[in-house]
């Protein structure tokens, strides 16, 4: 099996400490579907689900219990048997409110309701089979949601030639796509065919970090089951932020996405290992997207594990399954802790897109007692897009939004590498987040003003 | 997690993650980086460098405080940045530099050239170059008295200043240039030896350029300083030398001359690399580098001063926002 190397290197990028050794080895466990789930009916990027049950209905494991609202949207499926207690609003990990639905599971109710298998998937029109990928609920499982339907369904002017899997996992800590790719490597390149077929791509890079040589191995024998396309294990050096999308195009085919642009315009689709394998489940088995797995760990856990738990587990029962904490947490990060979200409280709970569940003890968080820029010019070199930073900065915490998109703000893709490296602990990237709606919601306003002037 | 509190987590936009780079962690790199040529002052020149330091530091640090008191903010002096600007005062300065010119020195480099605009990141100019300019020209007379090195009285008098003052060589040179003399001295090997580890006249942290090199090395290890403005500074002091040298070698020192006699080392290395006050990208860098460098060798042959890298860095710091304006990146995704 071919093995390729990163054509290019990153522009910018950081080497923070990693400590996936914590979880790097440790085999997913199963969780079993704890007594309460919460599941959140935006778990996709889009439209949040619409809740087809109603408080009371008995629900099963696999039954559809919310519908898409929308093309940019995703249904929502039990992820246990069990009553329905409530449908309410609760805060996203994000911190947005959205319906939830919550379920009393029922362990004596061991049925399941799964899609009909497509075992000849390739006898199948294209149309049927992203209709099951859309029906499963899938949504890219690597952290921004996006429905994996639309994202297979490029329109005919943007061909597409390369398919991207997603296997670099650089935030700290996170080991989900590492363990899948170790024991699940076979349904992974099942899902692999599934996507080459759909979108007729002839080329397929896996890229996969350095740091992970159990699983550029194991993928790399999965290959050899592969026929009619190149596919190659592509070994990405050891840095962050190599599984951000436009960064990952770029080792792998050495092509650019242009500012403002998507994968597709430079004819790639980019898939999480996560999302390949959730779409061989669903087209070859029928199983819609209920289960998924998340690295709960950090210092202070005292097993820490990956675990493939049901969607819809709150942090409290995710962390009890996994011991408990030694010591007191200071802050509990759903994600990695260079883009996860900081959680109030354990009462949230998993998504598809929850990669992880950090546990941070005091010592561990830092505090950003910001001091003025001192010009040092380190985010300059850590910053992946080669913005500058600092001077972005200034002219956010100065109003002057209008600078700020001049200076290419809207480029930013959040990964953090400015703030992380500043010494002077100045909020760079938090400033951009709080900057980019604004003025993304400005050019809108300017182009309606223009279409109906 | 006991089941009775409800723990409070600390709730903070990502990164959650932080390098631990500290600003206060890069001026004690540079204090670090500064000491071989502190040594070296006190080698040289004795009790007069330890005065000077501890004049010069002590009032960095005092002005500071008295200003950041005066307008109701906070202290700030924990990020040691005003000690770092004293012991670059301190090493701008002759070794007979009375104490009070030295605290008025203090006084300039951190109210006026500092906190004025806003304390630290928010200077324009070079605090510690400014006081140095502002003390060459008030007081002219102190501030180019001169007294050679080692000197025996040095550890157990500071009176020996008194006796015979004596000239650097940069000023030697003009001297002898503009009034259309031979060159005053000889340049070989052993003399080139005698300038590297500092034993000349001038001031007391530039003299050794072994010192100041060591220093430099241990920044850019640390990656405080990078190679691009003292590489190109440097550099290109040695061409201009080394053309000039070529042209006329009856008016122009060696090149090996300009690099080691007075302050070019302790400019490039320390002064021009102040991260506020020089370009933040390394193609701004290199293009202030050439500039330091070509203004520090146009000031010695062709200016009125003996010296040039004061005013050359200063001159090239009022440029840093132009050349940042004009040195942006070609940012992922944008066609070049």
């Amino acid at each position: 099996m071919k093995v390729t190397r990163a054509l290019r290197k990153l522009r910018g990028s950081i080497h923070p400490q990693y400590f996936k050794g914590l979880t790097a080895d440790a085999p997913i466990t199963t969780m079993p579907a704890p007594a309460k789930l919460f599941v959140s009916m935006a778990q996709h990027l889009g439209a949040p689900a619409k809740p087809i049950v109603a408080k009371g209905d008995i629900v099963v494991q696999g039954q559809c219990i919310a519908e898409a609202a929308g093309f940019i949207s995703a249904p929502v499926h039990a992820p246990a048997s069990g009553k329905v207690l409530e449908v309410d609003t609760a805060p996203t990990p994000a911190g947005t409110m959205a319906p939830r639905i919550i379920i009393e599971t029922d362990p004596q109710n061991t049925e399941t309701q799964t899609l009909p298998p497509m075992p000849e998937w390739q006898k199948q029109p294209r149309e049927t089979l992203l209709a099951r990928i859309a029906e499963a609920g899938i949504a890219g499982m690597g952290g921004a949601g996006f429905p994996t339907r639309v994202k297979l369904s490029p329109p005919a002017d943007k061909p597409i030639d390369t398919l991207i899997i997603n296997g670099a996992e650089c935030e700290p800590y996170l080991t989900a796509d590492h363990r899948l790719m170790v024991e699940h490597s076979a349904g992974i390149v099942n899902g692999i065919r599934i996507i080459c077929h759909l979108l007729e791509v002839k080329h397929v890079h896996v890229a996969i970090e350095e740091n992970k040589p159990s699983a550029i191995e194991a993928m790399q024998q999965a290959l050899e089951q592969l026929d009619g396309v190149e596919a190659s294990v592509c070994i990405l050096p050891t840095e962050y932020p190599q599984g951000a999308e436009k960064q990952q195009i770029s080792m792998t085919t050495g092509r650019e996405v242009p500012s403002g642009g998507l994968p597709m315009d430079v004819g790639c689709v980019v898939e999480n290992v996560g999302t390949v394998l959730a779409v061989a489940n669903a087209i070859l088995e029928g199983l819609p997207l209920t289960h998924r797995v998340t690295t709960v760990t950090g210092h202070i856990v005292q097993t820490p594990q990956n675990v493939l738990a049901p969607i819809g587990t709150t942090y409290a029962d995710l962390v009890a399954f996994c011991g408990g904490l030694t010591n007191p947490a200071a802050k509990v990060i759903s994600g990695g802790p260079m883009m996860g979200m900081a959680q109030p409280s354990l009462e949230g709970s998993t998504t598809k897109t929850s990669s992880g569940l950090v546990f941070l003890e005091e010592r561990r968080v830092h505090v950003y007692r910001s001091l003025p820029c001192i010009g040092c010019g380190r985010c300059i070199e850590a910053c992946p897009m080669d913005l500058i930073p600092a001077a972005i900065s200034y002219t956010v915490e100065g109003g002057d939004y209008d600078k700020a998109e001049a200076l290419n703000i809207l480029d930013c893709i959040e990964c953090g590498c400015c703030a992380f490296v500043c010494p002077a602990s100045r909020p760079l990237v938090q400033h951009f987040k709080l900057a980019k709606p604004k003025i993304i919601v400005k050019r809108r306003q300017a182009a309606a003003a223009k279409g109906t002037a | 997690m006991s089941e009775e509190t409800v723990p409070i987590y600390t709730v903070s936009s990502a990164p959650h993650a932080h390098s631990g780079a500290s600003v206060r962690g890069i001026m004690l790199d540079v204090i670090i980086a500064l000491t071989p040529a502190m040594l070296a002052a006190t080698y040289f020149f004795g009790l007069h460098a330890i005065r000077l330091l501890l004049v010069c530091v002590i009032g960095c640090v005092a002005t500071e405080a008295a200003c950041r008191k005066l307008m109701g903010r906070n202290l700030a002096i924990d990020d040691l940045s005003a000690v770092v600007t004293g012991i670059l005062l301190a090493f701008n300065l002759p070794p007979s530099l009375p104490t009070g010119y030295a605290l008025f020195g203090c006084v300039v480099a951190i109210a006026i050239a500092k906190q004025v605009f806003g304390g630290i990141g928010y200077n324009p100019f070079n605090p510690a170059l400014i006081a140095r300019v502002a003390l060459l020209v008030s007081f002219p007379a102190a501030m180019t008295r001169w007294h050679s090195p080692l000197n025996p009285d040095r550890w157990t008098s500071l009176g020996w200043i008194d006796a015979a003052t004596t000239a650097t060589p940069l000023d030697l040179v003009k001297t002898a240039v503009t009034s259309g003399e031979t060159l005053p001295f000889s340049w070989d090997g052993s003399m080139a030896m005698r300038f590297f580890v500092g034993n000349m006249d001038g001031c007391i942290g530039e003299v050794s350029a072994l010192a100041l090199l060591l220093g430099a090395a241990y920044l850019l290890w640390r990656r405080c300083i990078s190679w691009h403005i003292p590489g190109t500074y440097i550099a290109t002091v040695a061409i201009l030398a080394g053309m000039l040298r070529v042209i006329n070698p009856s008016a122009n020192m060696p090149l090996t001359f300009h690099l080691l006699a007075g302050g070019l080392m302790l400019g490039a290395l320390y002064m021009a690399t102040d991260m506020t006050t020089s370009p933040l990208t390394k193609r701004g860098q290199i293009i202030y580098g050439i500039g330091c460098g070509l203004l520090t060798m146009v000031i010695r042959r062709w200016g009125g001063y003996p010296e040039g890298v004061s005013f050359a860095i200063l001159l090239m710091n009022a440029v840093t926002p132009l050349i940042n304006q004009y040195t942006q990146l070609g940012v992922y995704g944008h066609k070049a």
